[in-house]
């Protein structure tokens, strides 16, 4: 394999959600680890950690992502997604794909522990502390991956509270989750609809008028849910609200 | 008996309960005080981590050695004067169960809810055998007199309302009032019952744990019933899973310990009995025949499977009570015997894979389970197993496979990916025409139908604008 790579270089895996449909949270991503002293790359190879494949049962298809994933990455120090769910894959699930291949398990293990999802890579990694500003009431949605599957509890309040003029209001039950999983929102509308709607009701009754969260997916579900109920809420990425890039979101976006 | 598994009408079930407002009521008022119940039994007990670990323990290595351990109990149990019986499959042990009633010429059998029992169908078979059965467990005997199945493992008449039960006992008790008081309902089954505790010629339940070493069974309840199933009748006959062993009474008091806990939120249920043998002479109490029917019903073969982790679920329904999916759709939806996780993972083995192929899928795989299952089983994994299985063997449906086959190709190929996100990007963006948010999206309606879709940013993917040197 590769020599050591310095220290300093980080791989950003831009997931697909962010790269199509808001690329604002990629590119705030991006600038937030800039801030921390590191240097940023965007592999040309990556294109999704798998998970719809994985999740699906089509393990050859997993697999054959999870061979590139490991190929396109391994040659950098870090490797930062902004979100809890890709980069649950691509840390703790790959080693299933790789199970009866000790050669790429091996190189999977020696990438996994370089693996960070945003909110942990800023607090644990870049020691990051944030100076902005934000006006107004948020609460924080947190990802079942990130939670569940990487441990990441606290790091994105941390990061939270540490702007000024912000008043944190936390959720009633912040490990339910949001019902967004993957093919199972379309598949089982109705059904991730009804755990949608607990959800739209934790985060109404916390008075809050911005929601964070540090993935897309459950973002976007959360958001198309409040949107249809006629709610009035600003839904932001962690890495939006950090970098200050709170203009550019799709809101307020005109003209293609 | 075999029963008869309705999984394959998963979709029209749970969209039927989303819609039932009882069964919404019931659902919301149950699984959060379980879950904040459990939350606080686990706060005030500190050694829960190593604890659980323990007990994770005990089944693994009682499943690893299962023979011996079968072969022990059946040696103490006979020594202690019990008559141990083997079946294979559910009709088996429900033919011999039938047999036992038969031989001892009972008319009247009490039963105490066990999971096991339902999902061999003994109820279907005792009734088919012309025989009363009386289900004392309260909440079996309002599923009795509803002719509903269990709708949760603990509580299996979690599905119904108080309103609901004082309006099913205002006629079956043959008072005529309409209760309101809990209380005066546990009263009312308790009257409608107690005749008949003493008319049972056979009393029949479960067990929680068989103990190896002393061929004892134990069982734990909270209403008190078990007991007088299990001591007035003249014979006792048990059914359990040969995945209920455990070697000695230590080792069930580590599963005792995360059992109540982790299911209802308690230190320790009110009752936990200890079985052995017979009536003895001098005893005051007790069976004259004690039986006892080891089912395997397919266990030793999930034994040699990858899925073989469930079997060393206690039952005690804490990944159900933390399942965002049971918690809307609640339990009948499932179409089986078992719920939630647990059930998902259960009910393909037991019902066919491509009759409950919904199950599997139905799930967030949030993991909350696996954080909160006192016998540390990986359900997600096994989920994703068995959903693994169901695309082998071409079970999934052929828009899926097709829509999922096609984006497969796609993916492999970085610049054909890049291509393909650039101008879904710009075609929702046509299609938004000039909206924040979408309130239909071509193609695939289902996500549209409750919820909007936000509207691709403008001058194209991140890649592209990345590559074009913005930052
Ligand atoms: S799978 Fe675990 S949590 Fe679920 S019922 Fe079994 S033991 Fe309890």
């Amino acid at each position: 394999m590769n020599d050591r790579p310095a220290k300093s270089e980080v791989a950003l895996f831009v997931t697909c959600l962010a790269d199509a449909i808001r690329p604002s949270t990629a590119f705030a991503a991006a600038r937030l680890i800039e801030a921390c002293g590191f240097r940023v790359h965007v592999p040309d190879a990556q294109t999704c950690c798998g998970q719809p494949a994985f999740n699906s049962g089509d393990t050859a298809t997993a697999r054959a992502l999870a061979e590139r994933f490991v190929e396109a990455f391994e040659p950098y120090a870090y490797v930062v997604a902004p979100s809890g769910s890709c980069m649950g894959m691509l840390k703790t699930h790959l080693p299933h794909l790789f199970a009866d291949d000790p050669a790429w398990l091996e190189r999977h293990a020696a990438l996994a522990e370089r693996c960070y999802e945003l909110s942990s890579f800023l607090a644990d990694v870049a020691d990051f502390t944030p100076e902005g500003r934000y006006a107004g009431r948020v609460t924080y949605h947190h990802g079942c991956s990130a939670l569940r599957e990487l441990g990441v509890r606290t790091q994105p309040e941390r990061l939270i509270t540490a702007l000024s003029g912000l008043s944190y209001m936390p959720l009633a039950h912040p490990e339910a989750c949001c019902g967004f999983g993957g093919t199972f929102c379309v598949k089982y509308a109705d059904i991730s609809t009804a755990i949608a709607d607990e959800k739209v009701d934790d985060i109404l009754a916390t008075g809050a008028k911005t929601l964070i969260g540090g993935d897309l997916g459950c973002l976007f579900n959360i958001q198309g849910r409040l949107h249809r109920r006629g709610a009035d809420m600003e839904v932001l990425h962690l890495a939006e609200l950090l970098a200050g890039s709170t203009d550019t979101r799709p809101a307020e976006a005109s003209g293609s | 008996m075999t029963i008869t598994y309705t999984s394959d009408h998963f979709k029209e079930q749970a969209h039927q309960a989303l819609g039932e407002p009882n069964l919404q009521r019931a659902l919301d008022r149950t699984t959060t005080l379980l879950q904040a119940r459990r939350a606080r039994a686990y706060a005030e007990f500190e050694e829960f981590e190593s604890t659980r670990d323990a007990a994770s323990r005990i089944k693994d290595h009682v499943l690893r050695h299962l023979d011996h351990y079968l072969e022990r109990f059946e040696t103490a149990a006979t020594a202690a004067g019990c008559k141990v019986h083997w079946a294979r499959t559910a009709d088996e042990a429900c033919a011999i169960v039938v047999d036992l009633c038969k031989a001892a010429r009972a008319q009247t059998v009490t039963r105490v809810k066990s999971m096991l029992g339902e999902e061999i169908g003994l109820p279907e078979a005792l009734d088919g055998a012309g025989l009363e059965r009386v289900e004392t467990d309260l909440a079996e005997h309002i599923n009795q007199l509803a002719g509903d199945r269990p709708s949760h493992i603990v509580i299996p008449a979690l599905h119904k309302t108080r309103e609901e039960v004082s309006e099913l006992f205002r006629e079956a008790h043959g008072h005529g009032r309409r209760i309101e008081e809990v209380a005066e309902l546990v009263q009312s089954a308790r009257l409608a019952l107690r005749e008949k505790y003493f008319k049972a010629d056979v009393g029949i339940s479960g067990a929680n744990f068989l103990i190896a070493d002393t061929g004892s069974v134990c069982t734990v309840t909270n209403e008190g019933n078990a007991e007088l199933t299990m001591e007035l009748p003249r014979v006792h006959i048990v059914t359990a899973g040969i995945e209920k062993l455990v070697p000695s009474m230590d080792h069930a008091a580590v599963l005792l310990r995360v059992l109540a806990r982790s299911a209802l939120g308690m230190e320790i249920t009110q009752y936990t009995t200890f079985l052995t043998g017979p009536r003895r002479p001098g005893d005051r109490d007790g069976p004259e025949e004690m039986h006892i029917v080891l089912v395997d019903a397919g266990r030793t073969e999930l034994l040699a499977d990858e899925l073989a982790p469930i079997l060393k679920c206690i039952r005690c329904a804490a990944c159900i009570n933390h399942c965002p999916v049971y918690g809307q759709i609640g339990g009948h939806a499932y179409g089986g015997i078992y719920q939630g996780p647990m059930g998902s993972v259960l009910t393909p083995m037991a019902a066919s894979l491509a009759k409950a192929k919904d199950l599997p899928h139905a799930c967030t795989l949030n993991g909350r389970c696996v954080d909160v299952c006192p016998v540390k089983i990986p359900l997600t994994d096994l989920i994703r197993t068995l959903r693994e299985r169901i695309w082998q063997q071409q079970l999934t449906d052929r828009p899926t496979r097709w829509g999922l086959g096609l984006w497969g190709q796609v993916v492999r190929r970085p610049a054909l990916y890049r291509l393909a996100s650039r101008i879904s990007a710009r075609a929702l963006r046509v299609w938004a025409r000039g909206k924040p948010m979408i309130k239909r999206l071509p193609l695939d309606g289902a996500w549209t139908k409750s919820r909007d879709f936000p509207t691709p940013e403008p001058g194209g993917t991140f890649m592209e604008r990345y590559r074009r040197g913005e930052r």
